[in-house]
Formats: structure tokens, C-alpha cells, sequence
């Protein structure tokens, strides 16, 4: 079944991804056959089976409350695409 | 008399610690290797030959004086999803085609802590999303194997593909990978080499572009076991910055080769006899169970009844988590920007429309599905639970037997123009591989045959929670038994 139009702009739309009206058509038949294909877990009985997050090897650790980095504006800032002095830029957000 | 192409990692180190050869030559003979053969294999992204030459004379100078670590003056390549300061790591990606990180991941820092050389950056798949190495956005790698009498272009299977190519075409001693549902072990198998997947936890994301968080572990791949074991030894072990990192020891897994497989208790799982296998992966499956038989190990009948919902859960999870991680690649930070001078929220879509690729657009796009108002529970939460059930069938395996043998791949490498248009029948190269990924536990490749076309098919280990000994004494008497000596069509060694 493919997805209709509608469901995959929103879907594109929360991922922040613009489509092409094209891009939108192939993505119906994609998409639509993927999610078919996932449904087969309907068919598992997973009555009080408790989600897996994680593998759960690692035990959560407690450290000292103290900076152990930082100071390092320009090696965080060297990759930015567009900067003013310290600052990342952006389009205006706030009229 | 063999020549410096045919030095494995474990024989190269031994001859430059005897300094009957030296790191420099070695590296020279390793980048002109590139240089006569990458131009095709394209298995490499961004080469640094220059860096490479300086650390080999450091190596050397350590080796002068008695010194220098496991890895002092080995050639490595590394796959361009680990951060190299100062070195561009783009995760295949445009979107980030020039990052240059300003720190080290964990992996290649210990690497490099035992005198490791870097000869570049390895191709693979986009943000290692694919089995074909054909999601790249610095184009598909070629498979050096060719089949008999053709010269069609196979694909050296995915994400790891790069990698895969520079070790079995002789380019480098070794590569890192990482391997979310088969991306170090899938591409192994495709080229003819050997490549281990620890259990999550044993080697330290920090550094490590990420997919799917959750599965994502880096591990090495290189011609044979051994070398993979000096490898792990180097890369595994706790860091305190990645929160799933486990604290635990690492032992010498070079020692564990020659344990033998001596009343070891190997399970195959009835549920791996896939509908439509070809005959020659059930025959190979056969030789293997034959060989871990005759060198002393019980075989035993298994059930891992979820197997067939590995893939599925494996989309929604892995896919949930990539829409997740793949967030921050907006065009403020990092990365490149789309403005065509819009609000904030056409820069992101304009930036990400034109920086991911096909393949990654998709799985961000289900990701986003199926963790959307709605639809969590049916998707993303049922197969949390079923990826629940999938490490249960592993542990209560475990109960019983100590190691489980399967084929690695449903087939052999294919070329590149037969990919398959549904992207699901290309996700079903991962059918073997995904399963333990889910379930956390180690896995490993070897090179066990050819195909009927010549092409190199590998048998699958997979071990219990931080038994990587275990698992590699097995795999090592497959390899032994398998005598797996072929080379590839596209080699070093060989004269053009």
C-alpha cells in the first residue's frame, strides 16, 4: 500500500526535509512498501514483554560534579558555515 | 620468497620489530599500492599520505630504540565515519563533505596510541546506511573480486565497503568498521577477508559518527583473524565518555586463537535455513558444521524462534534512531548550508534536501514515522518489545551451547548493476547479520569458499556477551580448515 501524499509531506515536513513534488510521488511507493513490511510484528504476541532500551551492559555511573572540558570556542565554532565573530548566525527569528 | 604485498598485519609487525623492514618502506610500498590501484577501487575518500609518511618515522625511530606499541608502524586505513582531528571525516556524506573534527575518536586515538599509521579515510555507504557501498556520496567503491570470465563490476557489500576493498585488494594491513546490522561483517564476507563485530559496549562510540545508537559498534576487519585479534586488543576498552561503554577488561585475543574448539558446544539454528537459499550456502553452512565437528566441537540444534522479525525490528529501530541522530546536520553548526535567504525553517529543509542522499531521506523519513504522534506504540514501542524477545532467544541459546555458526550472507557479492529497486529486498542482505546486532551480542566473518562464480563466501560466528576469546578460537578453526588463500583479481601484489 502506498502512503498518500499528504502523510509523506507532514512526515517530511517534521524531519525538515524539503521534497520535491517528485520526490514526494516516489517516496509514496517506498515508503508505503517498508511500513507494509514492518507490519508483520503485528503477528508477535508481545503481552507484558517489556521494551529493550538499550542492551543493557553498561551499568549507569556516577562522576565528580567538575568541568573536564571547555575553553574551546574556536575549534567548536572552526566548522560553522556561516559565523559573526563567536556566534553561529541564523535568518532573523524573532521580528 | 613472498614480497612486502604479502606481509599479513601480525607477519609485518613481526618484521619490523626484527627490523628486517622499516615502517617508512612499508607505508611507501602501502601508498603507491593506492596510487596504482584506488583510482579504480575508489575505496578510499581522503587519502593522507603525507601524515602517514611522518608517523612511519616516528614508528621508526620507537623500533630503533626497542619501543613502540602493538601497532608500531602498521598501516591501517580507517573508515570515514571515526573523527580524525584535523583530517576531513565526512561520513560519505555532502552534508558534511568538509567537517574537519577538531578531536580524536576513542577507536582511532588508541590506534594511534600504539603507533598505528593512517594512510586516509575510507568509502562507505552514507552515514553507513546501505549493503552495497552504492549510497556513497563520493560514489561506489568496486569490489577488487570478479567473478569467472566477467568483468562486471561487483559491490563489495555495505556499510563497510571501502574498508572491505583497501584489505582484501592489499591497500592497507587493516581498517576499522563499524557495524550497526552487518556493515563490517556483510562486506567481510563479500570480499574475502575477516571482520568482527564486538559486543555493544566494547569498543567506545565517542568519536564515532552515529546511525542508530543503540547498535553502532566499531571493530576491525583485515585478512585474517589474527590480525583482526591484535586490532580489537588495540581499539576495545572502557571510556568513560560514551555512557554504554563497559567496564570491563581486555584480554590478549591473539592468545585465544589456538584454544581450539575442543568439546565447545556450537549451536545452528534451524531458523537460518532461509526460503530460496541458494544450494551453495547451505553446502558451505554444511562444510563448516563439519569442520568445528572434526576438530572436536558438539553440534547442537537450536531454535531462535524471532529470527524472522529481526529485520523488521531492526528498520523501526535503527531507523527511529538515525531520524534522531541525523537532526543535527541543519546548516547551523556544521556542515553545508542551503540558504536561499528564507526563515530558519527553509534553511533547514532547503539544507537537508540538498545534503542528504536518496537512501538517508528515507530512513530519516520512516524514522520520523514511526516514532510520530500516533504511531509510537504500533511501531517504535512493539519493536522495542520485540527486539526484547530477539535477545531472549539469544540468551536462553546460550543457556546450551556456547557459540552459534550461520552463513554470514544470503549470497555473494553482486554487481553493481543488479541492485535490487525494492529497498527491501536490498535490506534482506542483512537477514543473517541483524539479529545479533539487535541482541548486542559479538559476531564475526571469515572467509570460508567461493561461489560458483569465484566470488568469497563467509561463515558467520556469533558469540556470547563479551566472549570475543571464545569466538575467535572457533572462527580460527574455521579458517584453518578453510585454508582460505584466494586473492582477488585487483590486488596490490599482482603486476598489472
Amino acid at each position: 500500500m502506498s502512503l498518500d501524499a499528504k502523510t509523506v509531506t507532514r512526515i517530511a515536513r517534521l524531519a525538515r526535509i524539503g521534497l520535491a513534488p517528485e520526490e514526494v510521488n516516489a517516496l509514496r511507493q517506498d515508503m508505503g512498501s517498508i511500513i507494509d513490511w514492518v507490519e508483520q510484528l503485528n503477528e508477535v504476541d508481545v503481552t507484558d514483554v517489556p521494551p529493550m532500551i538499550g542492551t543493557g551492559l553498561a551499568k549507569p555511573r556516577l562522576r565528580e560534579d567538575c568541568v573536564t572540558d571547555g575553553n574551546r570556542r574556536d575549534d567548536v565554532l572552526s566548522n560553522a558555515p556561516d559565523r559573526e565573530g563567536p556566534f553561529y548566525t541564523v535568518p532573523k527569528v524573532v521580528e | 620468497m613472498s614480497g612486502i604485498h604479502d606481509f599479513t598485519l601480525a607477519s609485518a609487525r613481526d618484521a619490523l620489530k626484527a627490523r628486517k623492514i622499516s615502517a617508512v618502506e612499508l607505508t611507501n610500498a602501502y601508498i603507491d599500492a593506492i596510487e596504482r590501484l584506488d583510482g579504480r577501487l575508489n575505496s578510499f575518500i581522503t587519502r593522507t599520505p603525507d601524515l602517514a609518511r611522518e608517523s612511519a618515522k616516528a614508528a621508526d625511530a620507537a623500533l630503533a630504540k626497542g619501543e613502540g606499541g602493538k601497532l608500531c608502524g602498521i598501516p591501517l586505513g580507517i573508515k570515514d565515519l571515526f573523527c580524525t582531528r584535523g583530517v576531513r571525516t565526512t561520513a560519505a556524506s555532502k552534508i558534511i563533505g568538509n567537517f574537519v573534527p577538531p578531536y580524536e575518536s576513542t577507536v582511532t586515538s588508541n590506534l594511534l596510541r600504539d603507533g598505528a599509521v593512517f594512510l586516509g579515510k575510507l568509502n562507505l555507504d552514507e552515514f553507513a546506511m546501505g549493503s552495497a557501498n552504492l549510497t556513497s556520496a563520493f560514489g561506489p567503491v568496486e569490489n577488487p573480486w570478479k567473478r569467472k570470465g566477467s568483468d562486471a563490476k561487483l559491490v563489495p557489500g555495505g556499510s563497510s565497503g571501502g574498508s572491505a576493498a583497501a584489505v582484501a585488494a592489499g591497500l592497507v594491513l587493516g581498517a576499522t568498521g563499524t557495524d550497526t546490522g552487518g556493515s563490517i561483517r556483510q562486506p567481510a564476507a563479500f570480499t574475502g577477508i575477516a571482520g568482527v563485530k564486538p559486543t555493544y559496549g566494547r569498543c567506545s562510540r565517542f568519536g564515532t559518527i552515529a546511525f542508530a545508537s543503540s547498535l553502532d559498534q566499531a571493530g576491525p576487519m583485515a585478512r585474517n583473524l589474527r590480525d583482526c585479534a591484535i586490532m580489537l586488543e588495540s581499539m576495545a576498552g572502557f571510556d568513560a565518555r560514551d555512557s554504554t561503554s563497559v567496564d570491563t577488561p581486555v584480554p590478549n585475543y591473539e592468545a585465544a586463537l589456538s584454544r581450539g574448539v575442543k568439546g565447545l558446544r556450537v549451536g545452528i539454528p534451524r531458523e537460518y535455513h532461509a526460503d530460496g537459499m541458494p544450494a551453495e550456502i547451505e553446502a558451505l553452512w554444511q562444510q563448516g558444521i563439519d569442520w568445528l565437528r572434526a576438530a572436536g566441537a558438539e553440534i547442537v540444534d537450536i531454535s531462535l524462534p524471532h529470527t524472522k522479525y529481526g529485520l523488521p525490528t531492526y528498520y523501526i529501530a535503527a531507523l527511529a534512531e538515525a531520524s534522531s541522530n541525523l537532526a543535527r546536520y541543519d546548516g547551523v553548526r556544521f556542515g553545508e548550508r542551503v540558504n536561499h535567504g528564507g526563515s530558519l525553517d527553509e534553511l533547514y529543509e532547503a539544507t537537508r534536501a540538498a545534503g542528504f542522499g536518496d537512501e538517508v531521506k528515507r530512513r530519516i523519513l520512516i524514522g520520523t514515522h514511526v516514532l510520530s504522534s500516533g504511531y509510537y506504540d504500533a511501531y517504535y514501542l512493539r519493536a522495542q518489545k520485540v527486539r526484547t524477545l530477539i535477545q531472549r532467544d539469544f540468551l536462553n541459546a546460550y543457556e546450551n551451547v556456547d557459540v552459534i555458526l550461520t552463513p554470514t550472507a544470503p549470497s555473494g557479492a553482486f554487481a553493481q548493476d543488479e541492485k535490487p529497486t525494492d529497498p527491501v529486498q536490498m535490506y534482506l542482505n542483512d537477514i543473517f547479520t541483524v539479529p545479533a546486532s539487535m541482541a548486542g551480542v559479538p559476531a564475526l566473518s571469515v572467509p570460508a569458499g567461493l561461489d560458483a562464480h569465484g566470488v568469497p563466501l563467509g561463515l558467520q560466528l556469533i558469540g556470547k556477551f563479551f566472549d570475543e576469546e571464545t569466538l575467535l578460537a572457533a572462527g580460527h578453526v574455521i579458517e584453518q580448515a578453510a585454508s582460505f588463500n584466494h586473492r582477488p583479481t585487483i590486488h596490490a601484489g599482482v603486476s598489472a
